[in-house]
Formats: C-alpha cells, sequence, structure tokens
C-alpha cells in the first residue's frame, strides 16, 4: 500500500475505532440495564413498595428506603439551594477580584474533587457527634448538602455569567439598586442554568450511599421516618445491604431497587437536560 | 435612602456568608482529619503506618501498615484509567474532529449518562455481571476482585475524560488544523500530531481529575473488590481499598474514640491528602495553559 493509501486507512480505522469506542460504554450499560430489568421488573409491585424490610426476602420492601430518599431529596434541596446560589451569586456578582475571591475558587474546585467518603467522616464528627444530630435525616441531608454545594455554586456561577452586562447597565440605568438588579433581572435571566445545575446535584445526592453509611445511616429500620431529627435509610443502601447477602433472592431485590432508582436518576437527568435544551434555544442574547 | 443601602449591605453580607461556609468546610475536613489521626498517630509511629506491610487493625494481632490499602488503592486506579484513558480520548477526538455536530448532540448526553448512574449500581454491575464474566476467562479469578471493580470504574469515568479532553480539543485555534490540512495530513494525523499535543495539557487534567475521582471512588469497590488488605498487584486477588475500609468500619460497630475508631481518619487523610494533591496540581496546569492561550 502506497504512504497515501496508508494515511487514509488509518484515517478510516480511527473513524471505525472512535464510533465503537463512543458506543461502548453506553451498549455495556443497556446490556447491563437489560439484565437487571430482566432481573427484577417482576419482583416490583405494590407489596415491594408498601413493605418494611425483612429478613425474608420475598417479604422485604422498600417502603423505608424510598420515603428516606424523599426525605433526603427534599431536605438536601431546601438546605442546598438557598446556600449554593447565594454564594454563586455573591462569587460573581459581589466579590472584588482579589486574592480572596481567589482563594474561594481554588477552595471550591477543590472540595468538588473530595472523595464522598471523606464528606461522610466530616459528616460524622461534626453533624451527627459535634451537633448531636444522631444518625437522622438532617444529618444525612447535612452532609450531602455540603457535598453537593460545590455542583451547584459553580452551575449558579456559569449560568449569571451567561447574562449579558448590558442588562445589568441597563437596571442600573432605571435607578434599580445592586440586589434589585440581581433579584430581578439576573437571576430570573440565568434560571434555566441554575435550575439544571441544581437538577443534576440533587441527582447526585440521591444516588450517594458512601457518605450516609460512614455517619451511621442503618440499612435496617423498621419505621418509616416522620420527623427530620429519626432514622432514617435509603434507596441505594438498602440496594447496597442487599447486594452483599449471599441469598440470591436478595440480589433479586436489588435488582428491583435499581429499577427503582435508576428510574429516579434518569428521570431528574432527563428534566436537567431538557431544561438545559430549552434555556440555550431560548437565551439568544 | 440610607434604610436601602443598609438593607442592600445586610443581603451582600448574608450571600458572603454562603460564600464563606465553602472554607468553613474545607477548614472542617482538615480540622477533623487532622485532629483524630494526631490521637491515632500517637499509639502507631508514621514510620510504621508508612512502611508496615500488613493492615489488620480489626483482628487480634494489630498492625498498622497503610500499604496494603494504598497498593489496592492504586491497583484499581490503574486498570481504570487504563479502560477511561484509550477509550475517553478516542471518543473525544472522534467527536471534536470526526462526527457532525448533530451526532455530538444527541451522543453528549447519552454519555453524561454513564457518569450519572449512581456508583452502587456499578458496584451492583461489577458483582453480579463482570465478575461472573471474568470467571470464564480467568477460572482462577477470586469472586471479590481488583479487576472486575477497575474495569467498572473505568466504564464510569470515560465521561469525564472523555468530555474534559473534548473541551481542550475544542480550544485548540482553527489555524493550527486549517494548516495542517492545508499541507495535506488526513485527520487521524491532525489529531494525534498537531491537535493532541496542542491540547496536551488540557488532556492532562482531564487525566489527572479521573484519577482523583478513582481513587476516592467508594461503592464499587466496596462491593466487587473485596475486604481484604493485600500488598499485591495481581488484579485477580481480592483486595481492600482505603475508601472500602472506611466503609468497612462504618457498618461495624467499632466504639468511638478507640484505636480502631481512629483508622478510618488516618485512612481518610491519607486519601485526601492524595486527592487534594492531584486537585491541586490540575488547577495548577489549567491556570499555566490559560496564560499561554490568551
Amino acid at each position: 500500500m502506497s504512504r497515501i493509501g496508508m494515511n487514509r486507512f488509518n484515517d478510516k480505522a480511527f473513524q471505525v475505532f472512535g464510533i465503537f469506542a463512543t458506543f461502548l460504554g453506553i451498549i455495556l450499560l443497556a446490556i447491563f440495564i437489560g439484565s437487571i430489568l430482566m432481573d427484577g421488573l417482576a419482583r416490583i409491585d405494590g407489596q415491594f413498595l408498601s413493605s418494611l424490610p425483612s429478613r425474608k426476602a420475598e417479604r422485604a420492601g422498600i417502603l423505608t428506603a424510598w420515603t428516606g430518599s424523599l426525605w433526603i431529596f427534599a431536605l438536601t434541596a431546601l438546605l442546598s439551594i438557598p446556600i449554593g446560589v447565594s454564594a454563586g451569586v455573591y462569587l460573581e456578582e459581589y466579590a472584588a477580584k482579589n486574592w480572596f475571591s481567589n482563594l474561594l475558587e481554588i477552595n471550591i474546585s477543590n472540595l468538588a474533587g473530595v472523595p464522598s467518603v471523606i464528606y461522610g467522616i466530616l459528616g460524622l464528627e461534626i453533624f451527627v457527634r459535634t451537633l448531636k444530630f444522631g444518625g437522622s435525616v438532617l444529618a444525612g441531608a447535612s452532609t450531602l448538602s455540603l457535598l453537593i454545594l460545590p455542583i451547584i455554586i459553580v452551575a449558579t456561577r456559569e449560568a449569571i455569567k451567561a447574562v449579558p452586562s448590558s442588562l445589568r447597565e441597563a437596571s442600573y440605568g432605571m435607578g434599580a439598586s445592586k440586589w434589585q438588579t440581581t433579584w430581578m433581572q439576573v437571576l430570573p435571566a440565568s434560571a434555566g442554568g441554575i435550575a439544571t445545575g441544581i437538577i443534576l446535584a440533587l441527582s447526585r445526592a440521591i444516588g450517594e450511599t458512601a457518605p450516609l453509611i460512614v455517619i451511621g445511616a442503618l440499612a435496617y429500620v423498621p419505621f418509616v421516618a416522620k420527623s427530620p431529627m429519626d432514622e432514617f435509610t435509603v434507596l441505594p443502601l438498602q440496594i447496597f445491604n442487599w447486594t452483599s447477602r449471599p441469598d440470591h433472592a436478595f440480589v433479586i431485590n436489588a435488582a428491583a431497587g435499581i429499577i427503582i432508582l435508576l428510574g429516579i436518576t434518569f428521570l431528574l437527568n432527563g428534566i436537567a437536560v431538557y431544561l438545559r435544551h430549552r434555556w440555550q434555544k431560548k437565551v439568544n442574547w | 435612602m440610607i434604610k436601602r443601602e443598609i438593607k442592600e449591605k445586610i443581603i451582600e453580607r448574608t450571600l458572603g456568608l454562603s460564600a464563606l461556609l465553602t472554607v468553613l468546610t474545607t477548614i472542617g475536613i482538615i480540622w477533623v482529619l487532622f485532629s483524630e489521626s494526631l490521637s491515632f498517630f500517637k499509639n502507631v509511629s508514621l514510620f510504621d503506618f508508612l512502611t508496615d506491610t500488613e493492615w489488620t487493625p480489626l483482628f487480634t494481632n494489630k498492625r498498622y501498615g497503610i500499604l496494603p490499602l494504598l497498593s489496592g488503592t492504586l491497583l484499581t486506579t490503574f486498570i481504570a484509567i487504563m479502560i477511561a484513558l484509550p477509550l475517553g480520548l478516542t471518543i473525544a477526538i472522534y467527536l471534536s474532529e470526526y462526527s457532525s455536530k448533530k451526532f455530538r448532540s444527541y451522543i453528549k448526553p447519552m454519555l453524561e449518562v454513564l457518569a450519572a448512574v449512581p456508583t452502587v449500581v456499578y458496584g451492583f454491575f461489577a458483582l453480579t455481571v463482570v465478575t461472573p464474566f471474568l470467571k470464564q476467562i480467568f477460572p482462577e479469578v477470586s469472586s471479590f476482585n481488583a479487576l472486575s471493580a477497575g474495569i467498572v470504574m473505568g466504564i464510569m469515568i470515560i465521561p469525564m475524560i472523555s468530555s474534559l479532553s473534548e473541551d481542550a480539543l475544542f480550544a485548540v485555534p482553527k489555524s493550527l488544523r486549517e494548516g495542517s490540512y492545508g499541507l495535506g495530513a488526513t485527520r487521524f494525523q491532525t489529531s494525534f500530531k498537531v491537535l493532541v499535543p496542542a491540547a496536551s495539557s488540557g488532556i492532562i487534567v482531564s487525566i489527572i481529575l479521573a484519577i482523583s475521582r478513582a481513587i476516592g471512588e467508594t461503592m464499587i469497590v466496596a462491593i466487587a473488590a473485596g475486604q481484604q488488605p493485600n500488598l499485591t498487584f495481581n488484579p485477580l486477588e481480592t483486595i481492600e481499598t482505603i475508601t472500602a475500609y472506611i466503609v468497612q468500619v462504618s457498618l461495624g460497630d467499632v466504639p468511638h474514640g478507640s484505636l480502631e475508631y481512629q483508622t478510618i481518619f488516618a485512612a481518610g487523610l491519607s486519601l485526601f491528602v492524595f486527592t487534594f494533591m492531584l486537585n491541586n496540581l490540575s488547577f495548577f496546569i489549567r491556570s499555566k495553559y490559560q496564560e499561554k492561550y490568551e
């Protein structure tokens, strides 16, 4: 083969490999989801959703787990959204560009890279022991809030950055104060991007297991959490517990739990992708 | 007018406090890890911790060498990167230089799904699908092994490498591409001889962040790689990573304040030091890189 022919061949070969690589991960995931659906789909019924955990696989359910996840979702949202968006607004709109804001920036990207299990250790010492929340929903939600704050802050900043300064200047020109401009112009204009980031962050929180294990959340909680101070379990934790048992019936339960968890995760990610898409289309400064 | 200014000031301070919380979080992490580790190192010498080849704090014959946990962590991380780097980089080059814009806009959200799947689900995947599959190829593989966990972790971090590397390739000035094509180079030659070197710092950043992510990954290794500290680089054996050890202790009922309890802080500190160095290295490279291009 001539040199030119060789080069063309390499080019084509890489193109084929590129398509292969792009789809490999996705196809593996699809195979896996297919096998889980076959294992677990038949297990999902009213009894599974409404039963407490049990030592007998057929009688066990995910009532405490999904209600716990719902608690964690709501409480984490309540804590992390106002703080995360505020911090993002402060860094983008208020903070002077100096060594301190530089430090904040480095610090946030560092926090985003801290392993989740370390957040568990932090939560264990601060929320569970020092503040005496115990292994409660509140301790779990506080820990997960700290974990997802960097994601929300970065998303907020990115969204605010995309708002053109002409909008702010027009608002100032009308006599609006800084906060009025931020609250009535900048935030509504960046709401789509911020919402996307928040949903992705909460989706991450819903799927977290390790930090909750470290703060002492248990897989076996024989009652549904009724207040933020109650002990709790969540879906990922229940799945982990069932996965690590030798009895195959529990593995079926784990597969069924995974279907529910993946359903929630994909739904949240779908909403986020949709929001981002719509927001990018609508906003064309 | 004065009232409005006071209100504005109060709002600014409140927003600033939220930003300050991130600093407090970092201080909290460092303080918690160091203070508890300090009590640990009063009982165990740092030298033993770093050089002893056994980690058996939960047994009667207690040894406190971090090396077996470290080797487990590095082994799974290495396998994951060996999977994710070639695939992720290929995807990045394919999407940025070969594929159509439309294809890219459909495929990118699908790739992001790989990173959105909860890690406990990946752990289940490794244990119930990948390990049985590996058993058919290597009959001697343990039920819990580093290879299975590493492979699945690699799949999980593909989108991390592909999306950050693609951004880096995208940022390479168009003139470089045009110059290369003008000389008659193919897309393949342009990609590997011009674009990848030009985007190398961004690609390196993506690899460093992927390594950091793999080192800190917990559930996949806790489920599929095992709970047996093992100073080995044989991927077919049962091992334990630093993160899996922390989970193992947390699941048991180790009394608060005991030396066993403090081991998770010493282990956590080692983990934190690693990821902290890697993250800052990536930050350093990125800021250098921006200087170069702007």
